[in-house]
Parts: C-alpha cells; sequence; structure tokens
C-alpha cells in the first residue's frame, strides 16, 4: 500500500505508484496520518509506501520516532523530497539529518533509474534490520527524467501473518527502553554492513583530487572534474567510516561536494577524516558549473542578457476563485495570516492582502495570537486558508481559536482540489486518489460542530456578495468562518465565452487592472486590454468595470490577432 | 560537460505548453537511440511564471542540468524569457524565438516598464524568429504552438521526421493528433533546412 500527501517535489511519486496494478494508494489528509496508516500496514504485515515533501516529514516525525522503536512487520519506506533552493516550498531543510537524529537508514538515489534500485533496497533492508528506511530525493532527482531499465519479473510476495508482540508495539515506557537497546544494536550492526553495501561506489581514477558526494552532486561532479576518483555515498546513514578513511587516503586531495547542509563534510570531520574546503554556496540547488568553478576550472565565456527585464513572478490564474477573496480583503483592509497554497499568491501585487505564510495551517493559530497582541482594533485580522490546507492541519487551529472564546474571521477559500501540486483529490471533495468516491468532509457542518455559530458560504466569482459578506463578518464579534467556494478555475473543462474590452467606453480608470488577471493588461493610451488567448470568461473584470467597457468577443482563431 | 552530450534549453511561460515539448524531444531522442535527461524548472505557480525545461542528450549524459554557456540550442517561446535566458546559450548555439511578446504582471498593472529594444538585442545575437500562434492557427488550434516551434527546432537536430512524428502521435491527446503533426511541418517548413525562418 502507499500513502502520503501532495507536496512539490514529490507528489508524482504517489501518483505513479497508484497507477501500477494491484496495488493500494491513498492521499491521506497530512504526512503524520500517512505514516500512521503505513504503520499499522506494515504491522499488520503489507509493505508499505510512505510519501512527502521535506516539510511533510516535520508533521509525520512524531510516529517516524518512535516507529524506529517498534521496527516493522512488513517493510516500511518512506520516499521523502527536499526542496533546495525552494523552487516550490517555504525554507530549505535537509531531510539527511533524520537519518543521525531518528537513528533511520537514509538512501540517496542519483538519477531516476537508482530511485527505482534504491526503494527496492530499502525494502529490503527495512525487512532485514527491522526498521523504517528513508529514501531522500532532491528537486532534481525528482523532476527530471531519465532513461530506466526495467528488469526482470515483478516479485509478489505473500502478505506476512500479524502476530501480537506488545513488547514490540506498545511503546510504553518499560517496552521502550528495551526496544531503545534493540535500537542502538541495530544501528551499529548497520555500520558496520554499510563498509560492504552496495549502494556505496568508489569509482577510482586519477588519484590526485577524490570526491566524496552523493544525491544528484554526483552527476554534477561527474561533468565538472570528469578524470576525480569518486566515492558515491547511496547510504547517508549510517555511513561507512572505513572504507571513507581508505579512500581517503588512496587520494592526494580530498573534498565533499553536497548541496543543502554540510552533512556529510561533518560527519567525515567526525570521522577524522581530513577534507580540504572548497567553496560552495551555502544555500541553493548546485550545478556542474558551481562545482567545476570550486574546483578551480574558468568558466566559459557567455552571452549576457540585456538589462533591466522585468521578473515573472507566478500568479493567480485567468478566472481563480481565489481572486475575488482577496479583491475583498482588500477592501475591508484586513490584516491577513495566510497560508500554503495558490492563495499565497495573494500576496503580490496587485491583490497584496496577505501578512503571513509559515506552515501549513499556521493562518488560524496566528490570526488568534494576533488578536491576543492586540492588533485588529484598526483594521480586522482574517486568516486565509484553502480547503486542503484546512483538512491538513487548519482544522486544529480552528479548533482552538473556537475553544479559547478568539475573535478572528477565518476564510476558508474552497476550490474543491488541492491545486497548487497538480490537483490532487482531498477529503473535502472526497474523491479518492484511485478514483474511490470516498465521503465529502462537509466544511460548514464540521465548523459549526465546533460551536462556531456564525459559519456562511459565498461565491467568490459573485464580487458583491464577497465584499458584503465579508465586511458583515469581520464586524461582528468573535469567530465567524466565511467559505469561499467555487471550483479552481482548471477544473473547468467548458470554458466561458472570452471577453474583450470597447475601446470607445474605456476610461483608462485602472478598477478591472487591480484584480490582478493575467488576461488584462494596460495597453494603448492606458486603457485595459484582454488577451482572448488567456481570457477564460470568467466575467470578474466585468463586474467591476462602471462604464460596460467589457463585452463577450469571439474565440481567439476566428478574430485572427493572436 | 560530457563530449558529444547537445543540450537543448526551452523558456517559455507556463501554460504555453513547454513541458510537453520537451517531453516529445527527449523521447524523440530516446527513440533514436540516445541516452537522455531532462529537466523541469518552474516556480510555485500552475502557470503564468516563468517555465524552462532542458532536455540533454548524448551518448551517456550525467547531469539533468546545464549552466551558463552550456546550451547549444534554446528556444524561446516568448520574447522576454528569451532575452532572460540568452546567457545559457553557447556563443556558436542556435537561438529560435517565437516572435510572440507576453508582458509579466508588474508590467501589465504598471508597476515596471517593459523593457526597451529586447527584439533588438535577440537580433543582434542571431536569433531566428518565427510566429508560432499563426502557423498554429493555420494548422487548426493555437495551443499547437509549442509543436510548431519544436518542428522549427528539429532543423538543427539530426533525427528523421517519422521518428518525430511517431512520438508526437504518441504522445498528444488522441483528437488533436493530426493538427499537431501539421503543426510541426508549418514548423519545419517555416524554417527549412538551412535555419532561416520565413514567417
Amino acid at each position: 500500500m502507499g500513502a502520503g500527501y501532495p507536496g512539490t517535489p514529490s507528489t508524482e511519486t504517489l501518483e505513479s505508484f497508484a497507477r501500477m496494478e494491484g496495488v493500494y494508494a491513498e492521499w491521506a489528509p497530512n504526512e503524520k496520518v500517512a505514516l500512521e496508516v503505513a504503520a499499522g500496514a506494515s504491522m499488520g504485515g503489507a509493505r508499505s509506501f510512505v510519501t512527502m515533501k521535506h516539510v511533510g516529514v516535520n508533521v509525520a516525525a512524531d510516529p517516524l520516532f518512535t516507529l524506529v522503536y517498534t521496527g516493522v512487520g512488513a517493510g516500511l519506506v518512506l520516499f521523502v523530497a527536499d526542496d533546495p533552493g525552494m523552487h516550490s516550498s517555504q525554507n530549505e531543510q535537509d531531510s539527511r539529518n533524520w537519518g543521525p537524529f531518528a537513528r533511520v537508514p537514509v538512501l540517496e538515489p542519483s538519477d531516476s533509474a537508482e530511485a527505482l534500485e534504491f526503494t527496492r533496497e530499502a525494502f529490503e533492508l527495512s525487512e532485514r534490520f527491522d526498521t523504517p528506511v528513508i529514501v531522500r530525493s532532491t528537486t532534481r532527482v525528482s523532476h527530471s527524467k531519465g532513461v530506466v531499465q526495467l528488469e526482470g519479473e515483478r516479485k509478489e510476495l505473500d502478505q506476512t501473518a500479524y502476530q501480537k508482540d506488545v513488547a514490540k508495539w506498545v511503546m510504553m515506557p518499560a517496552m521502550a527502553r528495551g526496544r531503545r537497546l534493540a535500537l542502538d544494536a541495530r544501528v551499529d550492526e548497520m555500520t558496520r554492513l554499510a563498509e560492504e553495501s552496495p549502494l556505496n561506489r568508489i569509482e577510482l581514477r586519477d588519484s590526485a583530487l577524490g570526491v566524496v558526494t552523493s544525491g544528484i552532486c554526483y552527476q554534477y561532479v561527474r561533468e565538472a572534474s570528469p578524470d576525480a576518483s569518486v566515492f558515491k555515498v547511496g547510504q547517508s546513514f549510517p555511513l561507512p567510516a572505513e572504507a571513507i578513511r581508505r579512500f581517503a587516503g588512496s587520494v592526494e586531495r580530498l573534498v565533499v561536494v553536497e548541496e543543502a547542509d554540510i552533512y556529510l563534510e561533518s560527519r567525515l570531520r567526525m570521522m577524522k577524516v581530513s577534507v580540504d574546503a572548497i567553496e560552495l554556496p551555502k544555500s541553493g540547488e548546485l550545478s556542474p558549473g558551481l562545482i567545476a568553478r570550486a574546483l578551480g576550472f574558468a568558466a566559459p565565456s557567455t552571452r549576457v542578457a540585456p538589462s533591466g527585464l522585468p521578473p515573472r513572478p507566478p500568479l493567480m490564474c485567468p478566472g481563480c476563485p481565489h481572486r475575488g477573496a482577496f479583491y475583498a480583503l482588500r477592501k475591508v483592509k484586513a490584516i491577513v495570516t495566510g497560508d500554503i497554497g495558490c492563495y499565497t499568491l495573494g500576496t503580490l501585487r496587485p491583490l497584496a492582502s496577505m501578512d503571513s505564510c509559515v506552515c501549513m495551517g499556521a493562518s488560524i493559530g496566528m490570526a488568534h495570537g494576533m488578536r491576543l497582541a492586540g492588533q485588529g482594533d484598526d483594521g480586522p485580522v482574517v486568516a486565509v486558508i484553502g480547503d486542503s490546507t484546512f483538512a491538513h492541519s487548519g482544522i486544529t487551529g480552528l479548533l482552538d481559536l473556537s475553544y479559547n472564546c478568539g475573535d478572528a474571521t477565518v476564510c476558508i477559500l474552497d476550490n474543491r482540489v488541492t491545486a497548487m501540486t497538480g490537483h490532487q483529490p482531498n477529503p473535502v471533495s472526497g474523491v479518492t486518489l484511485q478514483g474511490r468516491q470516498g465521503a465529502a468532509t462537509d466544511i460548514e457542518a464540521l465548523c459549526r460542530a465546533m460551536g462556531i455559530r456564525r459559519v456562511r458560504t459565498v461565491d467568490p466569482h459573485d464580487l458583491e456578495a464577497s465584499q458584503t459578506a465579508v465586511r458583515e463578518e469581520v464586524a461582528s464579534d468573535g469567530v465567524s468562518v466565511l467559505v469561499f467556494r467555487a471550483p479552481c478555475a482548471l477544473l473547468i473543462d467548458e470554458k466561458e465565452q472570452p471577453y474583450s474590452v470597447d475601446e470607445e467606453l474605456c476610461t483608462a480608470c485602472g478598477v478591472c487592472i487591480r484584480l490582478g488577471c493575467p488576461a488584462i493588461s494596460i495597453g494603448e493610451g492606458s486603457k485595459a486590454e484582454i488577451d482572448v488567448t488567456l481570457c477564460v470568461g470568467c466575467g470578474d473584470c466585468v463586474q467591476v468595470c462602471r462604464f460596460e467597457a467589457i463585452e463577450p468577443t469571439g474565440p481567439a482563431c476566428d478574430i485572427g490577432g493572436v | 560537460m560530457s563530449p558529444g552530450t547537445v543540450t537543448v534549453m526551452l523558456a517559455g511561460v507556463g501554460g504555453q505548453g513547454t513541458i510537453l515539448a520537451a517531453d516529445v524531444l527527449a523521447k524523440t531522442a530516446l527513440a533514436a537511440g540516445f541516452d537522455v535527461k531532462l529537466s523541469e524548472f518552474h516556480g510555485m505557480a500552475q502557470r503564468g511564471g516563468s517555465v524552462d525545461t532542458v532536455v540533454r542528450f548524448g551518448e551517456r549524459v550525467y547531469s539533468p542540468l546545464t549552466d551558463p554557456g552550456g546550451a547549444d540550442h534554446l528556444v524561446a517561446f516568448e520574447m522576454t524569457e528569451a532575452a532572460r535566458r540568452l546567457p545559457y546559450l553557447k556563443l556558436d548555439g542556435r537561438l529560435l524565438v517565437n516572435s510572440r511578446l507576453i508582458d509579466p504582471l508588474p508590467v501589465m498593472i504598471g508597476d515596471l516598464e517593459r523593457t526597451e529594444g529586447v527584439e533588438e538585442s535577440l537580433v543582434s545575437e542571431g536569433a531566428v524568429f518565427l510566429d508560432a500562434e499563426a502557423l498554429a492557427c493555420e494548422a487548426g488550434s493555437p495551443k499547437s504552438a509549442n509543436i510548431v516551434l519544436l518542428g522549427a527546432l528539429s532543423t538543427g537536430l539530426t533525427f528523421g521526421r517519422e521518428v518525430w512524428a511517431e512520438v508526437i502521435a504518441g504522445r498528444v491527446p488522441a483528437s488533436t493528433v493530426e493538427v499537431n503533426l501539421r503543426a510541426f511541418e508549418l514548423g519545419r517548413k517555416a524554417c527549412g533546412e538551412g535555419g532561416e525562418c520565413l514567417a
């Protein structure tokens, strides 16, 4: 079985798994639940696979740190994808650190083919050593494609029988102390066997330079310095100290090349291996060129981009239902504690209506805290959270707000899907990862069950109704919940007729521009222009135009000018 | 860089179909017998931000990404993105540009000025231009502009057109195969075998 919570760049792993024959796969509301489901399945004798992004491990860390004590039934593997460079994340975390921290084995594939091979090996290790195992990927491994040779027949394993064993599975202190000794013995044994692990590989070439590296950086090193000898670490925890010392002794100069934290280098220094420090960036992604420069190779001459090019930030799609919600929030000058999802883009101009974004579910607790700190007397304090994020970690925050007599408005932007990561279904839509129809959570009923009396639903594409609802809810005392409900624009297959601007009627007032729709721009004479190839006909702009200058038009190819 | 590895960068804006185009290119290189790696660079949004993909093929490819001065071909789906990614193109690389300008949001809402002279600097960098959307409409759908650009790119690569056609037919939605094959041919014709775009 497989379980997980969507998170870039890990999402596609479970989606691909779910398409395989004869497997069960589900999106859980969050990573902690996903790991707990997998732990139960493992305890019950089924091999289990859990996927998440780096920050998801923080959520799942509670069961993880104890599952290394209990060990597993059938194999239990966590696939964790880090995001150096923060392409799509709120922080950089190096998941290799969970190895020594939780005493959990960590494997690091360096490309697509190794991802398959190492995951297979992770299940073998998990069962052989009775431990969960982490397979750690990064953006550049997960978001690249390479050639994978599939070898041999798929091996069907019989499910192992469940046998009650409270000394192994009930982690109350007396039993946990016994399991702690078993855990330490296991790490010692795995450290000893790491010396011979086929996951680590020594490639001896020129002895002038030896590089210890792992993951994607191995591929970069091969291009940056093709003649260098390489110790390719495939198992980052536990590390083989003797093998690394022998390698260090066989080269004249030893360097470590790694992205994110200086994990390997720190471990090598603890082993008293002499490492020659090279200057690599402390954060962000590496590349063959950055490594080549650090090793002293000259950069190629390059062309120069014209200066002052405008940046192209990501933005809300044409027809995005979040736009109406932020348009209304901007009108009341709210302090908005935000959350994680497409709607985080509400921070950017021209909507510019979000004040914070920290982690999944933080918006509601932070709104409560802002009110406790006395904020909100001049402008209202509003939490904004999406449907999937609400299910992930927002429910407990709302429970806290309601239970502790809080006073804030919570806007739940329900677009029926986990949009940012590529449209995964969730408990609010009720459809499961493998297309079954499960129970759809009734958000309004759930909020009322927490004792919240003011729970209201509005269509964000009805701009006037949205503004009225926001105005009234922020003016009310106590907790109020405002559910903005309309499907993600990308879920709508049948586009409405696009709109265009009547130049005669447009007065260049700029109101429609302030919606921040990518289809509307300032054209000649400061008048608005609508790109018919982008417009999906949501009609938000028609509602804000006071001069009736926006009207339906024909499809893109018919009118020529694209 | 590994000797003999060819690096193609496709630069565009979210929603323009760069990722599908890169996928078709990678699968074509694979079908032609090469080792291939493909890498996507896109930010947090589904659409609207810059989207770059890199496809590298050769006898043995290690890195899926490239550095400034590393690309043999830069195929830009939009002119600002062409200018932004210029440093990645080798000095003797081929620059193929869709003659379309999509202003980023800060320009559209009047926060920033459009940079003057982008097209001129692309010309001085030896860019070959074509109007992919016009040719895509001629093929039957504006959405096939990405395949028009692949057709244009194909004149600078060694894969046979039947290999391309087979991969395109297997990769695009069944109902759009004919449109996309027409789009590919129009792009190919526009850029001729000598690399000069006519449109």
